[in-house]
Protein backbone atom coordinates (compact mmCIF):
# COMPACT_ATOMS: atom_id res chain seq x y z
CA UNK A 1 0.00 0.00 0.00
CA UNK A 2 2.81 2.33 0.92
CA UNK A 3 4.25 1.97 -2.53
CA UNK A 4 1.23 2.46 -4.30
CA UNK A 5 0.16 5.79 -2.05
CA UNK A 6 3.68 7.07 -2.98
CA UNK A 7 3.52 6.41 -6.41
CA UNK A 8 0.24 8.19 -6.97
CA UNK A 9 1.94 11.04 -4.81
CA UNK A 10 4.70 10.86 -7.42
CA UNK A 11 1.96 11.41 -10.14
CA UNK A 12 0.25 14.22 -8.51
CA UNK A 13 3.11 16.18 -8.19
CA UNK A 14 3.65 15.54 -12.29
CA UNK A 15 -0.30 16.26 -12.96
CA UNK A 16 0.24 19.88 -10.59
CA UNK A 17 3.72 20.85 -12.57
CA UNK A 18 1.46 19.76 -15.60
CA UNK A 19 -1.44 21.99 -14.68
CA UNK A 20 0.74 25.15 -14.06
CA UNK A 21 2.63 24.58 -17.32
CA UNK A 22 -1.37 24.02 -19.15
CA UNK A 23 -2.55 26.99 -17.85
CA UNK A 24 0.17 29.18 -18.42
CA UNK A 25 0.43 28.88 -21.83
CA UNK A 26 -3.39 29.09 -22.28
CA UNK A 27 -3.63 32.02 -20.87
CA UNK A 28 -6.90 31.36 -18.57
CA UNK A 29 -8.47 28.73 -16.89
CA UNK A 30 -8.92 27.73 -13.69
CA UNK A 31 -5.87 26.86 -11.14
CA UNK A 32 -7.41 26.78 -7.39
CA UNK A 33 -10.14 23.91 -7.96
CA UNK A 34 -7.66 22.11 -10.26
CA UNK A 35 -5.17 21.67 -7.64
CA UNK A 36 -7.50 20.89 -4.83
CA UNK A 37 -8.94 17.90 -7.21
CA UNK A 38 -5.32 16.49 -7.66
CA UNK A 39 -5.12 13.69 -5.44
CA UNK A 40 -8.80 12.12 -5.82
CA UNK A 41 -8.07 12.16 -9.55
CA UNK A 42 -4.93 10.73 -9.89
CA UNK A 43 -6.12 8.21 -7.12
CA UNK A 44 -9.11 7.34 -9.46
CA UNK A 45 -7.10 6.87 -12.36
CA UNK A 46 -4.14 5.72 -11.16
CA UNK A 47 -5.69 3.17 -8.64
CA UNK A 48 -8.95 2.51 -8.01
CA UNK A 49 -10.69 3.04 -11.25
CA UNK A 50 -11.02 -0.03 -14.25
CA UNK A 51 -10.29 1.45 -17.34
CA UNK A 52 -8.44 0.87 -20.69
CA UNK A 53 -7.26 4.14 -22.66
CA UNK A 54 -7.20 1.64 -25.50
CA UNK A 55 -10.70 0.69 -25.91
CA UNK A 56 -12.63 3.53 -25.30
CA UNK A 57 -15.82 2.15 -25.15
CA UNK A 58 -15.42 -0.83 -23.36
CA UNK A 59 -18.76 -1.63 -21.03
CA UNK A 60 -17.27 -2.84 -18.03
CA UNK A 61 -15.04 0.27 -17.41
CA UNK A 62 -15.94 2.22 -14.65
CA UNK A 63 -16.62 5.97 -15.15
CA UNK A 64 -15.74 9.20 -13.90
CA UNK A 65 -18.18 12.32 -14.54
CA UNK A 66 -16.31 15.58 -13.78
CA UNK A 67 -19.07 17.78 -12.89
CA UNK A 68 -17.32 20.70 -11.84
CA UNK A 69 -15.94 21.06 -15.54
CA UNK A 70 -13.64 24.22 -14.91
CA UNK A 71 -11.89 22.11 -13.13
CA UNK A 72 -10.95 19.32 -16.37
CA UNK A 73 -7.26 20.56 -16.70
CA UNK A 74 -6.35 18.03 -14.18
CA UNK A 75 -8.39 15.58 -16.03
CA UNK A 76 -6.48 15.85 -19.14
CA UNK A 77 -3.12 15.88 -17.32
CA UNK A 78 -4.52 11.97 -15.94
CA UNK A 79 -6.01 11.36 -19.04
CA UNK A 80 -2.61 11.75 -20.68
CA UNK A 81 -0.32 10.33 -18.35
CA UNK A 82 -2.92 7.07 -18.97
CA UNK A 83 -2.38 7.29 -22.52
CA UNK A 84 -5.66 8.26 -23.88
CA UNK A 85 -3.79 10.94 -26.32
CA UNK A 86 0.06 11.92 -26.56
CA UNK A 87 1.02 14.71 -23.93
CA UNK A 88 1.82 16.90 -26.55
CA UNK A 89 -2.07 17.88 -26.87
CA UNK A 90 -1.34 19.74 -23.08
CA UNK A 91 -0.15 22.62 -24.62
CA UNK A 92 -2.86 23.33 -26.92
CA UNK A 93 -5.54 23.31 -23.80
CA UNK A 94 -8.20 25.98 -25.04
CA UNK A 95 -6.72 26.93 -28.40
CA UNK A 96 -8.65 27.07 -31.74
CA UNK A 97 -9.00 23.98 -32.59
CA UNK A 98 -7.58 21.63 -29.57
CA UNK A 99 -8.89 18.50 -28.69
CA UNK A 100 -8.59 20.24 -24.92
CA UNK A 101 -11.86 22.66 -24.63
CA UNK A 102 -11.62 25.10 -21.61
CA UNK A 103 -14.74 22.90 -19.83
CA UNK A 104 -15.22 19.25 -20.56
CA UNK A 105 -16.30 18.11 -24.10
CA UNK A 106 -16.85 14.28 -24.36
CA UNK A 107 -16.68 14.68 -28.31
CA UNK A 108 -13.79 16.60 -28.48
CA UNK A 109 -11.37 14.67 -25.87
CA UNK A 110 -10.64 10.93 -25.70
CA UNK A 111 -11.66 9.55 -22.36
CA UNK A 112 -13.62 12.33 -21.27
CA UNK A 113 -16.81 11.07 -20.49
CA UNK A 114 -19.18 13.68 -20.03
CA UNK A 115 -19.39 17.16 -21.56
CA UNK A 116 -19.55 19.20 -18.25
CA UNK A 117 -18.86 22.92 -16.99
CA UNK A 118 -22.68 24.16 -16.32
CA UNK A 119 -21.99 23.97 -12.56
CA UNK A 120 -25.20 21.26 -10.95
CA UNK A 121 -25.43 18.74 -14.01
CA UNK A 122 -23.07 15.85 -13.60
CA UNK A 123 -24.51 14.64 -10.78
CA UNK A 124 -27.98 13.60 -12.73
CA UNK A 125 -25.68 12.56 -15.47
CA UNK A 126 -23.44 10.12 -13.22
CA UNK A 127 -26.73 8.82 -11.69
CA UNK A 128 -28.56 8.35 -15.14
CA UNK A 129 -24.89 6.29 -15.75
CA UNK A 130 -24.98 4.12 -12.84
CA UNK A 131 -29.01 3.80 -13.11
CA UNK A 132 -28.11 2.20 -16.84
CA UNK A 133 -25.33 0.06 -15.06
CA UNK A 134 -27.96 -1.91 -12.86
CA UNK A 135 -30.58 -2.21 -15.72
CA UNK A 136 -27.86 -3.89 -18.02
CA UNK A 137 -27.02 -5.99 -14.86
CA UNK A 138 -23.38 -4.62 -15.05
CA UNK A 139 -20.81 -4.74 -12.21
CA UNK A 140 -19.07 -1.27 -13.28
CA UNK A 141 -18.92 2.19 -10.96
CA UNK A 142 -19.56 5.92 -11.93
CA UNK A 143 -17.48 7.79 -10.07
CA UNK A 144 -18.71 11.82 -10.00
CA UNK A 145 -16.64 14.81 -8.60
CA UNK A 146 -18.80 17.90 -7.37
CA UNK A 147 -17.56 21.45 -6.01
CA UNK A 148 -18.34 22.93 -2.94
CA UNK A 149 -20.25 26.06 -4.56
CA UNK A 150 -21.51 23.82 -6.71
CA UNK A 151 -23.22 21.85 -4.01
CA UNK A 152 -25.39 25.37 -3.82
CA UNK A 153 -27.41 24.32 -7.30
CA UNK A 154 -30.94 22.90 -7.05
CA UNK A 155 -30.18 20.09 -9.07
CA UNK A 156 -27.69 18.61 -7.17
CA UNK A 157 -30.30 17.71 -4.45
CA UNK A 158 -32.70 16.86 -7.06
CA UNK A 159 -30.11 14.13 -8.06
CA UNK A 160 -29.04 13.11 -4.32
CA UNK A 161 -32.58 12.72 -3.70
CA UNK A 162 -33.22 10.23 -6.74
CA UNK A 163 -30.09 8.09 -6.63
CA UNK A 164 -31.02 7.05 -2.98
CA UNK A 165 -34.36 6.41 -4.13
CA UNK A 166 -33.56 4.67 -6.95
CA UNK A 167 -30.59 3.05 -4.07
CA UNK A 168 -27.90 3.66 -6.54
CA UNK A 169 -24.76 2.12 -4.62
CA UNK A 170 -22.53 2.02 -7.67
CA UNK A 171 -22.75 5.99 -7.69
CA UNK A 172 -19.44 7.29 -5.12
CA UNK A 173 -19.14 10.99 -5.50
CA UNK A 174 -16.91 13.01 -4.14
CA UNK A 175 -16.98 16.61 -2.72
CA UNK A 176 -14.43 18.76 -3.06
CA UNK A 177 -14.39 20.71 0.10
CA UNK A 178 -11.86 23.73 -0.67
CA UNK A 179 -14.33 26.18 1.19
CA UNK A 180 -13.58 28.82 -1.56
CA UNK A 181 -15.99 29.55 -4.10
CA UNK A 182 -15.78 32.83 -7.14
CA UNK A 183 -16.78 35.35 -5.20
CA UNK A 184 -15.40 34.32 -1.73
CA UNK A 185 -15.38 31.98 1.40
CA UNK A 186 -18.49 29.39 0.32
CA UNK A 187 -19.54 30.31 3.91
CA UNK A 188 -19.86 33.58 3.55
CA UNK A 189 -21.45 33.16 0.16
CA UNK A 190 -24.07 30.82 0.49
CA UNK A 191 -22.95 28.41 3.40
CA UNK A 192 -23.39 24.83 2.57
CA UNK A 193 -22.88 23.62 6.38
CA UNK A 194 -24.33 21.20 8.11
CA UNK A 195 -22.76 19.60 4.89
CA UNK A 196 -22.16 15.60 6.30
CA UNK A 197 -25.72 15.78 7.78
CA UNK A 198 -27.51 17.22 4.80
CA UNK A 199 -26.02 14.44 2.70
CA UNK A 200 -26.99 11.98 5.25
CA UNK A 201 -30.60 13.60 5.29
CA UNK A 202 -31.00 12.51 1.79
CA UNK A 203 -29.84 9.25 2.16
CA UNK A 204 -26.61 8.76 1.33
CA UNK A 205 -23.70 7.31 3.11
CA UNK A 206 -21.10 9.88 4.11
CA UNK A 207 -17.57 9.88 4.53
CA UNK A 208 -15.31 12.32 5.61
CA UNK A 209 -11.72 12.61 4.85
CA UNK A 210 -8.53 14.86 4.19
CA UNK A 211 -8.59 14.73 0.50
CA UNK A 212 -4.96 15.49 -0.02
CA UNK A 213 -4.56 11.72 1.95
CA UNK A 214 -3.82 9.23 -1.12
CA UNK A 215 -4.50 6.73 1.59
CA UNK A 216 -7.68 8.26 3.14
CA UNK A 217 -9.23 8.47 -0.38
CA UNK A 218 -8.31 4.92 -1.29
CA UNK A 219 -9.47 3.61 1.82
CA UNK A 220 -13.05 5.51 1.84
CA UNK A 221 -13.62 4.62 -1.82
CA UNK A 222 -12.84 0.55 -0.44
CA UNK A 223 -14.89 0.77 1.86
CA UNK A 224 -18.27 2.80 -0.12
CA UNK A 225 -17.75 0.13 -2.41
CA UNK A 226 -18.59 -2.31 -0.07
CA UNK A 227 -21.66 -0.88 1.16
CA UNK A 228 -24.52 -2.13 -0.44
CA UNK A 229 -28.25 -0.72 -1.31
CA UNK A 230 -27.36 3.51 -0.99
CA UNK A 231 -25.15 5.73 -2.91
CA UNK A 232 -22.20 7.61 -1.14
CA UNK A 233 -20.27 10.32 -0.96
CA UNK A 234 -17.46 11.48 0.07
CA UNK A 235 -16.49 14.90 1.37
CA UNK A 236 -13.01 15.78 0.92
CA UNK A 237 -11.38 18.41 2.54
CA UNK A 238 -8.98 19.89 0.54
CA UNK A 239 -6.89 23.29 0.02
CA UNK A 240 -7.80 25.45 -3.01
CA UNK A 241 -4.70 25.97 -5.22
CA UNK A 242 -3.12 22.70 -2.79
CA UNK A 243 0.77 22.61 -3.57
CA UNK A 244 1.53 26.15 -5.09
CA UNK A 245 2.14 28.34 -1.85
CA UNK A 246 0.90 31.57 -3.79
CA UNK A 247 -1.88 30.38 -5.02
CA UNK A 248 -3.06 28.28 -1.77
CA UNK A 249 -6.51 29.40 -0.34
CA UNK A 250 -6.56 32.66 -1.93
CA UNK A 251 -10.01 33.43 -3.79
CA UNK A 252 -8.65 35.26 -6.30
CA UNK A 253 -6.74 32.16 -8.18
CA UNK A 254 -10.05 30.59 -8.88
CA UNK A 255 -9.58 31.46 -12.35
CA UNK A 256 -6.63 33.52 -13.42
CA UNK A 257 -4.15 31.76 -15.17
CA UNK A 258 -0.21 31.90 -13.85
CA UNK A 259 2.00 34.13 -15.42
CA UNK A 260 5.43 33.09 -17.20
CA UNK A 261 7.13 33.94 -14.04
CA UNK A 262 4.64 32.97 -12.03
CA UNK A 263 4.28 29.53 -13.50
CA UNK A 264 8.25 29.46 -12.98
CA UNK A 265 7.82 30.23 -9.25
CA UNK A 266 5.06 27.60 -8.86
CA UNK A 267 7.46 24.99 -10.70
CA UNK A 268 9.98 25.21 -8.52
CA UNK A 269 8.11 24.64 -5.90
CA UNK A 270 6.63 21.28 -7.63
CA UNK A 271 9.85 20.17 -8.02
CA UNK B 1 -64.59 12.16 -37.92
CA UNK B 2 -62.28 9.94 -35.81
CA UNK B 3 -60.65 11.80 -33.04
CA UNK B 4 -58.04 10.96 -31.07
CA UNK B 5 -55.38 12.46 -28.99
CA UNK B 6 -51.47 13.05 -29.77
CA UNK B 7 -51.00 11.77 -26.26
CA UNK B 8 -52.84 8.87 -26.69
CA UNK B 9 -51.29 7.86 -29.95
CA UNK B 10 -47.55 8.23 -27.97
CA UNK B 11 -48.64 6.25 -24.70
CA UNK B 12 -49.73 2.96 -27.16
CA UNK B 13 -46.63 3.66 -29.29
CA UNK B 14 -44.15 3.26 -26.01
CA UNK B 15 -45.57 -0.24 -25.45
CA UNK B 16 -45.19 -1.64 -28.89
CA UNK B 17 -41.83 0.03 -28.79
CA UNK B 18 -40.96 -1.48 -25.10
CA UNK B 19 -41.93 -4.94 -26.30
CA UNK B 20 -39.23 -4.72 -29.10
CA UNK B 21 -36.68 -3.07 -27.61
CA UNK B 22 -35.88 -3.79 -24.58
CA UNK B 23 -33.30 -0.73 -24.65
CA UNK B 24 -36.05 1.52 -24.07
CA UNK B 25 -36.53 3.25 -21.10
CA UNK B 26 -39.37 5.73 -19.86
CA UNK B 27 -38.63 8.81 -17.73
CA UNK B 28 -41.37 11.29 -16.26
CA UNK B 29 -41.77 13.64 -13.39
CA UNK B 30 -45.29 13.32 -11.65
CA UNK B 31 -47.30 13.60 -15.26
CA UNK B 32 -47.55 10.37 -16.50
CA UNK B 33 -51.19 9.47 -15.94
CA UNK B 34 -51.43 12.66 -18.19
CA UNK B 35 -48.66 11.66 -20.98
CA UNK B 36 -49.67 8.31 -20.86
CA UNK B 37 -46.51 6.82 -20.08
CA UNK B 38 -48.38 5.19 -17.13
CA UNK B 39 -49.23 2.85 -19.75
CA UNK B 40 -45.42 1.79 -20.38
CA UNK B 41 -44.90 1.88 -16.52
CA UNK B 42 -48.21 -0.74 -16.09
CA UNK B 43 -46.43 -3.09 -18.53
CA UNK B 44 -42.69 -2.48 -17.56
CA UNK B 45 -42.71 -1.33 -14.13
CA UNK B 46 -38.59 -2.17 -14.40
CA UNK B 47 -38.12 0.40 -16.82
CA UNK B 48 -40.08 3.60 -15.86
CA UNK B 49 -38.41 6.02 -13.74
CA UNK B 50 -40.84 8.71 -11.95
CA UNK B 51 -38.72 11.37 -10.93
CA UNK B 52 -41.32 13.27 -8.89
CA UNK B 53 -41.66 17.30 -9.41
CA UNK B 54 -38.10 17.80 -10.97
CA UNK B 55 -37.90 17.54 -14.62
CA UNK B 56 -34.17 19.62 -14.51
CA UNK B 57 -32.70 16.12 -12.21
CA UNK B 58 -34.60 14.26 -14.99
CA UNK B 59 -33.66 15.34 -18.43
CA UNK B 60 -29.60 14.63 -16.61
CA UNK B 61 -30.60 11.00 -16.12
CA UNK B 62 -31.58 10.82 -19.55
CA UNK B 63 -27.99 11.85 -20.71
CA UNK B 64 -26.65 9.37 -18.22
CA UNK B 65 -28.94 6.26 -19.36
CA UNK B 66 -28.46 7.65 -22.62
CA UNK B 67 -24.22 7.19 -22.07
CA UNK B 68 -24.73 3.98 -20.75
CA UNK B 69 -26.89 2.70 -24.14
CA UNK B 70 -30.52 2.87 -23.01
CA UNK B 71 -32.99 4.72 -25.30
CA UNK B 72 -34.61 7.46 -22.97
CA UNK B 73 -37.65 8.85 -23.89
CA UNK B 74 -38.54 11.38 -21.31
CA UNK B 75 -41.62 13.12 -20.73
CA UNK B 76 -43.52 15.66 -18.68
CA UNK B 77 -45.94 18.82 -19.55
CA UNK B 78 -44.48 20.92 -22.47
CA UNK B 79 -43.71 24.11 -20.49
CA UNK B 80 -41.83 21.86 -17.89
CA UNK B 81 -40.00 19.70 -19.75
CA UNK B 82 -38.52 21.91 -22.26
CA UNK B 83 -38.18 25.45 -20.54
CA UNK B 84 -37.99 24.57 -17.16
CA UNK B 85 -35.13 22.01 -18.24
CA UNK B 86 -33.91 24.00 -20.98
CA UNK B 87 -30.34 24.40 -19.89
CA UNK B 88 -29.96 20.80 -18.89
CA UNK B 89 -31.16 19.82 -22.72
CA UNK B 90 -28.99 22.44 -24.15
CA UNK B 91 -25.82 21.45 -22.05
CA UNK B 92 -26.14 18.05 -20.75
CA UNK B 93 -28.02 16.32 -24.07
CA UNK B 94 -27.40 18.47 -26.91
CA UNK B 95 -24.06 19.73 -26.59
CA UNK B 96 -22.73 16.06 -26.25
CA UNK B 97 -25.52 14.42 -28.71
CA UNK B 98 -27.06 12.18 -26.67
CA UNK B 99 -30.11 9.52 -27.71
CA UNK B 100 -32.07 11.30 -25.82
CA UNK B 101 -36.17 11.13 -26.93
CA UNK B 102 -38.01 14.15 -25.44
CA UNK B 103 -41.83 13.73 -26.22
CA UNK B 104 -43.67 16.81 -23.96
CA UNK B 105 -47.66 16.84 -23.84
CA UNK B 106 -49.93 19.70 -23.25
CA UNK B 107 -48.32 22.16 -25.77
CA UNK B 108 -50.13 25.17 -26.99
CA UNK B 109 -53.25 26.95 -25.57
CA UNK B 110 -55.21 24.13 -26.83
CA UNK B 111 -54.07 22.88 -23.27
CA UNK B 112 -57.24 25.14 -22.41
CA UNK B 113 -58.81 26.31 -18.94
CA UNK B 114 -54.88 25.41 -17.31
CA UNK B 115 -54.44 28.78 -17.92
CA UNK B 116 -51.25 30.78 -19.08
CA UNK B 117 -48.70 28.58 -16.93
CA UNK B 118 -49.42 25.53 -18.12
CA UNK B 119 -49.54 26.58 -22.50
CA UNK B 120 -46.32 26.12 -23.72
CA UNK B 121 -46.26 28.80 -27.07
CA UNK B 122 -42.41 29.04 -26.42
CA UNK B 123 -41.31 25.41 -26.76
CA UNK B 124 -40.48 25.37 -30.91
CA UNK B 125 -39.15 28.63 -30.79
CA UNK B 126 -36.41 27.23 -28.23
CA UNK B 127 -35.93 23.61 -29.21
CA UNK B 128 -35.40 24.38 -32.38
CA UNK B 129 -32.55 26.56 -31.98
CA UNK B 130 -30.52 24.19 -30.06
CA UNK B 131 -27.67 22.33 -32.17
CA UNK B 132 -28.10 18.69 -33.33
CA UNK B 133 -31.69 18.48 -31.96
CA UNK B 134 -34.67 17.11 -34.28
CA UNK B 135 -38.17 19.19 -33.59
CA UNK B 136 -41.24 17.62 -35.09
CA UNK B 137 -44.81 18.01 -34.32
CA UNK B 138 -47.34 15.70 -35.16
CA UNK B 139 -50.22 16.88 -36.98
CA UNK B 140 -52.44 14.04 -35.54
CA UNK B 141 -52.38 10.37 -33.51
CA UNK B 142 -51.60 8.45 -36.28
CA UNK B 143 -48.46 10.66 -37.41
CA UNK B 144 -47.55 10.73 -33.77
CA UNK B 145 -47.62 6.91 -33.91
CA UNK B 146 -44.96 6.83 -36.89
CA UNK B 147 -43.30 10.08 -35.28
CA UNK B 148 -42.43 8.34 -32.22
CA UNK B 149 -41.36 4.99 -34.37
CA UNK B 150 -39.06 6.86 -36.53
CA UNK B 151 -37.34 9.00 -33.79
CA UNK B 152 -36.08 5.70 -32.20
CA UNK B 153 -34.14 5.21 -35.28
CA UNK B 154 -32.87 8.04 -35.42
CA UNK B 155 -29.61 8.59 -33.85
CA UNK B 156 -29.48 12.16 -31.30
CA UNK B 157 -31.66 14.26 -29.34
CA UNK B 158 -35.24 14.49 -30.88
CA UNK B 159 -38.28 16.77 -29.87
CA UNK B 160 -41.49 15.98 -29.86
CA UNK B 161 -44.52 18.01 -29.29
CA UNK B 162 -48.20 16.64 -28.46
CA UNK B 163 -51.04 18.17 -27.12
CA UNK B 164 -53.49 17.58 -24.87
CA UNK B 165 -57.28 17.51 -26.65
CA UNK B 166 -58.46 14.91 -28.85
CA UNK B 167 -58.57 16.20 -32.26
CA UNK B 168 -59.86 14.15 -35.86
CA UNK B 169 -57.38 12.09 -37.85
CA UNK B 170 -56.18 12.70 -41.16
CA UNK B 171 -55.28 10.94 -44.06
CA UNK B 172 -52.46 8.58 -43.05
CA UNK B 173 -49.76 10.15 -45.42
CA UNK B 174 -46.99 8.67 -43.66
CA UNK B 175 -43.84 10.02 -41.63
CA UNK B 176 -40.40 10.71 -42.58
CA UNK B 177 -37.87 12.91 -40.36
CA UNK B 178 -37.57 16.06 -42.24
CA UNK B 179 -39.80 15.57 -45.06
CA UNK B 180 -43.32 17.54 -45.09
CA UNK B 181 -46.58 16.14 -46.98
CA UNK B 182 -48.96 17.90 -49.34
CA UNK B 183 -51.84 17.10 -47.76
CA UNK B 184 -54.19 18.84 -50.00
CA UNK B 185 -53.13 20.21 -53.71
CA UNK B 186 -53.67 23.82 -54.51
CA UNK B 187 -52.41 26.05 -57.03
CA UNK B 188 -53.17 30.00 -55.34
CA UNK B 189 -52.12 30.01 -52.00
CA UNK B 190 -50.30 27.59 -50.13
CA UNK B 191 -50.92 27.24 -46.14
CA UNK B 192 -48.15 25.77 -44.25
CA UNK B 193 -49.00 24.65 -40.80
CA UNK B 194 -48.00 22.14 -38.16
CA UNK B 195 -49.77 20.15 -34.99
CA UNK B 196 -53.63 20.36 -34.93
CA UNK B 197 -53.11 23.57 -37.14
CA UNK B 198 -53.21 21.28 -40.18
CA UNK B 199 -56.79 20.21 -39.43
CA UNK B 200 -57.64 24.03 -39.22
CA UNK B 201 -55.48 24.49 -42.29
CA UNK B 202 -57.89 21.37 -44.02
CA UNK B 203 -60.81 23.51 -43.07
CA UNK B 204 -59.71 26.98 -43.81
CA UNK B 205 -58.75 25.29 -47.63
CA UNK B 206 -62.30 24.03 -48.29
CA UNK B 207 -63.74 27.49 -46.87
CA UNK B 208 -62.07 29.14 -49.68
CA UNK B 209 -62.36 26.38 -52.08
CA UNK B 210 -66.20 28.04 -52.28
CA UNK B 211 -64.80 31.22 -52.87
CA UNK B 212 -62.86 29.77 -55.95
CA UNK B 213 -59.64 30.32 -54.32
CA UNK B 214 -57.13 27.35 -54.40
CA UNK B 215 -55.37 26.78 -51.34
CA UNK B 216 -52.68 23.80 -50.92
CA UNK B 217 -52.27 22.95 -47.45
CA UNK B 218 -48.46 21.13 -46.25
CA UNK B 219 -48.14 19.63 -43.51
CA UNK B 220 -44.45 20.59 -42.08
CA UNK B 221 -44.95 18.28 -38.90
CA UNK B 222 -40.86 18.30 -39.03
CA UNK B 223 -39.89 21.80 -37.97
CA UNK B 224 -36.02 20.82 -37.68
CA UNK B 225 -34.39 19.84 -39.99
CA UNK B 226 -37.52 21.71 -42.39
CA UNK B 227 -38.15 20.64 -45.88
CA UNK B 228 -36.40 23.64 -47.92
CA UNK B 229 -38.09 22.33 -51.09
CA UNK B 230 -41.74 21.90 -49.73
CA UNK B 231 -40.95 25.77 -49.10
CA UNK B 232 -39.46 26.82 -52.10
CA UNK B 233 -41.89 24.88 -54.29
CA UNK B 234 -44.67 26.45 -52.46
CA UNK B 235 -43.26 29.95 -53.21
CA UNK B 236 -42.87 28.87 -56.83
CA UNK B 237 -46.03 27.36 -57.47
CA UNK B 238 -48.42 29.20 -55.46
CA UNK B 239 -48.75 33.27 -55.29
CA UNK B 240 -48.72 33.78 -51.43
CA UNK B 241 -47.95 31.81 -47.72
CA UNK B 242 -49.45 31.30 -44.63
CA UNK B 243 -47.98 29.59 -42.08
CA UNK B 244 -50.23 28.80 -39.39
CA UNK B 245 -49.18 26.98 -35.50
CA UNK B 246 -50.55 27.00 -32.14
CA UNK B 247 -47.20 28.63 -30.45
CA UNK B 248 -45.58 32.15 -30.38
CA UNK B 249 -45.38 33.75 -34.26
CA UNK B 250 -41.73 34.30 -32.73
CA UNK B 251 -39.83 31.87 -33.55
CA UNK B 252 -41.58 29.03 -34.44
CA UNK B 253 -42.45 27.37 -37.92
CA UNK B 254 -43.48 30.71 -38.75
CA UNK B 255 -40.16 32.20 -38.34
CA UNK B 256 -38.03 28.77 -39.85
CA UNK B 257 -40.36 29.34 -43.05
CA UNK B 258 -39.48 32.83 -43.36
CA UNK B 259 -35.83 31.88 -43.15
CA UNK B 260 -35.84 29.58 -46.00
CA UNK B 261 -37.95 31.79 -48.57
CA UNK B 262 -35.89 35.07 -47.26
CA UNK B 263 -32.99 34.02 -48.71
CA UNK B 264 -33.60 31.28 -51.01
CA UNK B 265 -37.66 32.47 -52.32
CA UNK B 266 -38.67 35.88 -51.41
CA UNK B 267 -42.24 35.71 -51.39
CA UNK B 268 -45.32 37.66 -49.14
CA UNK B 269 -46.00 34.94 -45.81
CA UNK B 270 -48.34 35.82 -43.26
CA UNK B 271 -48.20 33.97 -40.10
CA UNK B 272 -50.96 32.41 -37.93
CA UNK B 273 -49.84 32.16 -34.32
CA UNK B 274 -49.90 33.78 -30.90
CA UNK B 275 -48.80 37.49 -30.62
CA UNK B 276 -46.21 37.65 -28.70
CA UNK B 277 -48.73 37.51 -25.21
CA UNK B 278 -49.44 34.93 -22.96
CA UNK B 279 -52.21 32.36 -22.93
CA UNK B 280 -55.55 32.92 -20.66
CA UNK B 281 -57.80 30.02 -19.16
CA UNK B 282 -60.80 28.78 -21.21
CA UNK B 283 -62.35 25.93 -23.47
CA UNK B 284 -59.62 24.89 -26.12
CA UNK B 285 -62.06 25.77 -29.11
CA UNK B 286 -62.40 29.02 -27.44
CA UNK B 287 -58.72 29.77 -27.25
CA UNK B 288 -58.42 29.25 -30.85
CA UNK B 289 -61.05 31.45 -31.57
CA UNK B 290 -59.70 34.01 -28.73
CA UNK B 291 -56.20 34.23 -30.13
CA UNK B 292 -56.96 33.96 -33.81
CA UNK B 293 -55.49 30.40 -34.56
CA UNK B 294 -57.99 29.02 -36.23
CA UNK B 295 -59.51 28.24 -39.69
CA UNK B 296 -61.54 31.20 -39.59
CA UNK B 297 -58.47 33.57 -38.80
CA UNK B 298 -56.44 31.42 -41.67
CA UNK B 299 -59.46 31.91 -43.90
CA UNK B 300 -59.33 35.39 -43.20
CA UNK B 301 -55.62 36.40 -43.63
CA UNK B 302 -56.13 34.42 -47.37
CA UNK B 303 -58.48 36.33 -48.41
CA UNK B 304 -56.63 39.44 -47.38
CA UNK B 305 -53.69 38.20 -49.41
CA UNK B 306 -55.59 37.60 -52.17
CA UNK B 307 -56.76 40.92 -52.16
CA UNK B 308 -53.30 42.63 -52.06
CA UNK B 309 -52.10 40.23 -54.49
CA UNK B 310 -55.27 41.52 -57.19
CA UNK B 311 -57.73 38.57 -58.30
CA UNK B 312 -56.63 35.39 -58.59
Amino acid sequence: MDEIVSKIADTSRKMRRLIIEMLSLAGSGHPGGSLSSVEIIASLYFHIMRHNPSNLLWEDRDRFILSKGHCCPTLYAALALSGYFPMEELKTLRKLGSILQGHSDRLATPGVEMSTGSLGQGLSCAAGIALGGKLSKKDFFVFCLIGDGENQEGQVWEAAMSASHYKLDNLICFLDYNKLQIDGRVSDIMNIEPVVDKWRAFGWEVMEIDGHNIGEIIEAVDRAKEIKGKPKIIIANTIKGKGVSFIENKVEWHGVAPTKEEAERALKELE
Amino acid sequence: MEQEATRDAYGKALVELGRQNPDIVVLDADTSSSTRTNWFAKEFPDRFFNFGVAEANMLGYAAGLALAGKIPFVSSFAVFGSIRAYEQIRTSICWPNLNVKIVLTHAGISVGEDGASHQAIEDIATMRVLPNMSVIVPADANETRRAIFACCEHKGPVYIRLGRAKFPLLPDAGFEIGKARIIKPGNDISIIACGLMVFEALKASDMLGKDGISARVVNMSTIKPIDKEAIISAAKETKAIITAEEHSIIGGLGSAVCEVLSEKAPTIVKRIGIQDVFGTSGKPEELLSYFKVDAKAIYKEAITLVNRNGSI
